[in-house]
């Protein structure tokens, strides 16, 4: 991946390079824009570069330039959709397609007690130094979120590839289980689940920065006309409806990249929302995985004479 | 702030005094009183003398519907210089006193009504409509008798009318019926001849053996592309003289016209008197599309008007209105067990009957068994067969014409021949219409059959009879009744096809399939979508002259457009913020008419400049139904009139 983007950058192939950074911590990766060849030491792709750099293209594409950009496969799903929506230019991007075997969360290692990581090994069992004394544990016990309903080893959109060979199964789990549970609860105890999960929500906005569907110019929340805008603590309820308002915005748009639930500093299971509205949606028009192509093609904004209808919409199964 | 008794329709429920001194304490309210009838006159005086004398910059009336009333009051206030959409309307009937029976809690949601309409008109702002053009062309679609009425009237006013049928020949279900009640006389001599008019109309354009593929556009400017099917003919140089299938050895094929109980030629013409008397290829019967050999007909065709290799053909049309007369088929009994229909022979459907007594019917006239040929002894008529009916049996309508093509049947039978016994099970006879019970009671008093309240339970074959098993409610006992043959009043059904047809009309349909007309009583051969009109059984069940009274309804109501040079347009139309358009092009992929392109603009956002992909409404086109509005997720799309923003303060005012 150095080499690739040092020649990209080196014969102006590319104006900027997108990738992760090393941090100070084995586990801290971030993504960066790289401009220069010599700092491309500090570029690294490892276990924990969970992070969808697609949304970063919207920025990097205003640029009058073309950018390198990484891109694991579920990734891709999310680059398809904003060019869907001419958020991004093709032409503009070279878009090499990298291999994965499921990333790692640094969160459900410290629920494991593994604390003050200061080097990993990574293979099917993974070697974790600590100040404390090493550890080895299996790969797939620490995976996350979104690699438990990985979307497979194929990108959807690229110019070229690196290392899919590398690429391993990861265990899949019934991505639509807790949903299930929950459409099988009644409305109160429903309420109650989201009442308690949506309140813990602090408003930082971590949610709708990294989603690669919440991709407005100005955002409603900030649109002082909107009516909806800086409300918050207005009543206990505001966050709660900023959330649902968000998970009806980006219905039919959301490619279930899990990056909402990944990055919450208080882990509200966001992502439950959106996957609601996919299996939803999948249900009455057909299997829908948004991102699938660079069409603008939701069932939300496609009329189809085959299409449910509302009657039979409000008598679905699951409801109480 | 205006609010109406509407008698005691809305006072009866709501406590009038309550919502007027409310309304004074709302924000902006100047003014607030209350009249009995707001509509009325001395209503709408009260109006206009209300916006004079307090200079109102805006008014709520509490009434009924904004359906019913909206337009008499924006008149009213237009008429005191006002701004017509400075206008807003509490609907304290239809969505409060109607539906409340306790004065307290209709009066609490009255009052909360007003107070939405009140936040609402606050952010109200003056709009003027725009004009659009007519183009000067009907589209009936349907061929029945409904279709050519409606087609002829149009026609005779001096505008071009398009016929789109799907059957190869005009003239629907009526072509297919023998006599017609109450008068008797032969559907096919008082319905050839509109056909025959129809076709050489010089206004009327038949599409025969065509179907509508796709509507888009607006009252007044409809675009259409009609399907022609392929007939594998060319109707131009065909000459109609039968030749091609007087040879053609493909003559397997079930008659639809005959309903099935004859069989016809892969190349056919449904009837004798059809118009176009041009024939079609049925591909799915045709030698020479399944093996590739015979082409018997082409070797005969003197003009040389057959061609295998036509194909459909996409026709492109406009038209400035769109009368729906797509009406019915009657409902198929093989669901019901308990007839046999399907499994016993003798027992047949109504419309099957209607053929076995027509002179040009499979048996040219001759009342015979479908079992054996032989004549019946007796026959025995079943009414309500899917109609009247639980929502899973079947309809729970009442199907409104068999009673009289029952007593019509049963008096046909027992005038030609009055050997043959006659009994009609019925759950009720209901004749109203002029001469009709006259009609019925001849059947009973003059001809003698035998009517049985009571309803059917079974059907079996007994030495070849058929024992009907159904109940007398009258003598309150079970009876059986021996017969020769059954004939079943099936169910008016709408036709598979209206519901898609619906969708691209953008005409709401009921839950039975039928087209809703925009106002049960006031309007009902209108659709709610401006510019489609309703024609026929496909709005509802409805006998010869009703249908074709409303035909002649329909087509009034079109030539109330066509004559028209402009249509004033609606203001509340939607419009983009360039500073929030993301270009994301939903709202493009959404829009029903069409409306919305995108284009590469410069936009300056205090000073910064960039080009963007941005959305903008052809406001000729725009409809204002907000689609896009709810859409855009940023919020950019915004409609007049019903602007976002007024709706929240509605939605807030509601949450108060």
């Amino acid at each position: 991946m150095r080499q690739k983007a040092h020649e990209l950058l080196s014969s102006g192939a590319v104006g900027a390079v997108l990738a992760w950074e090393k941090g100070e911590l084995p586990y801290d990766t971030s993504p960066a824009v790289f401009r220069d060849a010599e700092a491309l030491d500090k570029m690294v792709y490892n276990g924990f570069c969970g992070s969808n750099l697609s949304k970063y293209l919207i920025e990097q594409g205003k640029q009058d330039e073309k950018v390198l950009v990484f891109l694991k496969p579920c990734d891709t799903y999310s680059l398809n959709q904003l060019l869907s929506e001419n958020r991004v230019a093709r032409e503009k991007l070279h878009i090499i397609g990298i291999g994965c075997k499921g990333k790692l969360d640094v969160e459900k290692l410290r629920t494991q007690g593994i604390k003050g990581i200061t080097g990993i090994e990574e293979n099917e069992t993974l070697k974790i130094q600590t100040l404390y004394g090493d550890h080895e544990l299996p790969r797939e016990d620490v995976l996350l979120e979104k690699c438990l309903s990985c979307k497979g080893k194929d990108h959807k959109v690229y110019d070229e590839l690196i290392g899919e060979d590398l690429s391993a199964d990861t265990e899949q789990g019934d991505k639509y289980a807790k949903v299930a549970e929950l459409e099988g609860q009644t409305p109160a105890e429903r309420f109650a689940f989201w009442r308690g999960e949506l309140s813990k929500c602090i408003r930082c906005n971590a949610c709708r920065n990294t989603c690669p569907s919440c991709t407005c110019l100005k955002c409603v929340f900030d649109n002082a006309h909107s009516g909806v805008a800086a409300k918050v603590n207005a009543t206990e309820f505001e966050e709660n409806m900023f959330h649902i308002i968000r998970a009806f915005h980006v219905a039919g748009r959301c490619s279930d990249c899990g990056e909402c639930s990944r990055v919450c500093p208080q882990g509200i299971p966001i992502h439950l929302l959106n996957r609601k509205f996919i299996k939803d949606i999948s249900g009455f028009y057909g299997e829908f995985q948004a991102g699938e192509t660079a069409e603008l093609n939701s069932p939300l904004l496609c009329y189809d004479l085959e299409d449910a209808e509302p009657n039979i919409i409000s008598k679905r199964e699951g409801d109480n | 702030m205006l609010v109406c008794w509407c008698g005691s329709n809305i006072a009866g429920t709501v406590d009038i005094n309550t919502v007027v001194e409310a309304s004074k304490r709302e924000p902006g309210v100047v003014y607030a009183t209350d009249y009995q009838y707001m509509c009325a006159e001395g209503g709408q005086a009260m109006v206009r003398r209300a916006i004079e004398e307090h200079s109102l910059t805006g008014i709520v009336v509490s009434a009924c519907s904004p359906r019913m009333h909206e337009t008499t009051f924006r008149k009213a206030a237009a008429a005191a210089g006002l701004n017509p959409y400075m206008v807003e309307i509490a609907n304290i009937r239809e969505h409060c006193s109607w539906v409340h029976k306790d004065k307290e809690v209709g009066t609490e949601k009255a009052v909360v009504l007003m107070r939405a309409a009140i936040a609402k008109l606050n952010l109200n702002t003056p709009l003027f409509p725009g004009e659009s053009g007519v183009i000067k062309r009907a589209l009936v679609i349907g061929g029945g008798i409904a279709g050519i009425q409606t087609a002829l009237d149009i026609a005779d006013a001096g505008y071009e009318v398009d016929i789109v049928e799907k059957s190869p020949t005009i003239g629907g279900t009526m072509a297919q019926l023998d006599k017609t009640f109450p008068t008797l006389d032969c559907a096919a001599c008082i319905l050839t001849p509109k056909m025959v008019d129809a076709a050489q109309h010089d206004k009327i354009t038949l599409y025969t053996y065509s179907e509508v593929d796709e509507v888009s556009g607006f009252v007044g400017n409809f675009s259409v592309k009609i399907r022609q099917k392929a007939r594998c003919i060319n109707s131009k140089l065909c000459n109609g003289c039968g030749d091609c299938i007087e040879k053609c050895p493909a003559k397997k094929a079930k008659s639809e016209f005959d309903e099935g109980l004859a069989n016809r030629k892969a190349i056919y013409v449904p009837f004798a008197q059809a118009v176009p008397n041009v024939p079609v290829i049925d591909q799915t019967q045709c030698l020479k599309f399944k093996t590739g050999k015979c082409g018997l007909c082409e070797k005969v065709c003197l003009p040389k008007a057959i061609n295998f290799e036509q194909q459909d053909e996409i026709i492109e049309k406009e038209y400035g209105v769109i009368i729906a007369a797509t009406g019915f088929r009657p409902l198929s009994p093989e669901r019901y067990g308990e007839y046999g229909y399907g499994q016993l022979p003798d027992v047949i459907t109504s419309l099957e009957f209607e053929r076995l007594m027509n002179a040009a019917g499979p048996t040219g006239g001759a009342l015979l068994r479908r079992s054996n040929g032989e004549k019946p002894k007796s026959i025995v008529f079943i009414q309500c067969v899917g109609s009247r009916a639980e929502p899973d049996k079947g309809k729970s309508y009442c199907s409104k014409i068999c009673c009289m093509y029952t007593a019509k049947h049963a008096m046909l039978v027992r005038d030609k021949y009055p050997n043959i016994d006659v009994s009609v099970f019925y759950i009720d006879v209901r004749t109203p219409g002029k001469n009709f019970d006259e009609f019925y009671r001849r059947a009973v008093e003059q001809y003698g059959v035998n009517y049985i309240k009571g309803m059917v339970g079974k059907i079996a074959e007994e030495d070849g009879r058929l024992r009907v098993q159904g109940s007398d409610l009258i003598e309150d006992t079970q009876i059986f009744v021996d017969a020769d043959l059954v004939v079943l009043a099936t169910a008016v059904e709408a036709q598979a096809s209206a519901r898609p047809l619906g969708t691209m009309l953008t005409a709401s349909m009921d839950q039975n399939n039928f087209f809703s007309e925009s106002h049960a009583k006031l309007r009902p051969v209108e659709s709610p979508t401006a510019g489609i009109f309703l024609s026929g059984v496909c709005q509802g069940p409805k006998d010869i002259p009703e249908t074709v009274a409303q035909a002649g309804a329909a087509a009034v109501k079109a030539l109330g457009i066509l004559s028209k040079d402009k249509l004033i347009g609606n203001p509340c139309i939607a419009g983009p913020d360039e500073l929030l358009c993301n270009g994301c092009a939903s709202c493009e992929k959404v829009c029903p008419y069409g409306a919305i392109t995108y284009a590469d603009k410069e936009i300056n956002d205090h000073g910064h400049r960039t080009t963007r992909h941005v959305a903008e409404i052809n406001e000729a086109i725009c409809q204002g139904c907000g689609a896009c509005t709810v859409t855009c997720p940023s919020g950019a799309m915004d409609l007049k009139g019903f602007t976002n923003r007024q709706i929240m303060a509605e939605v807030d005012a509601i949450c108060r």
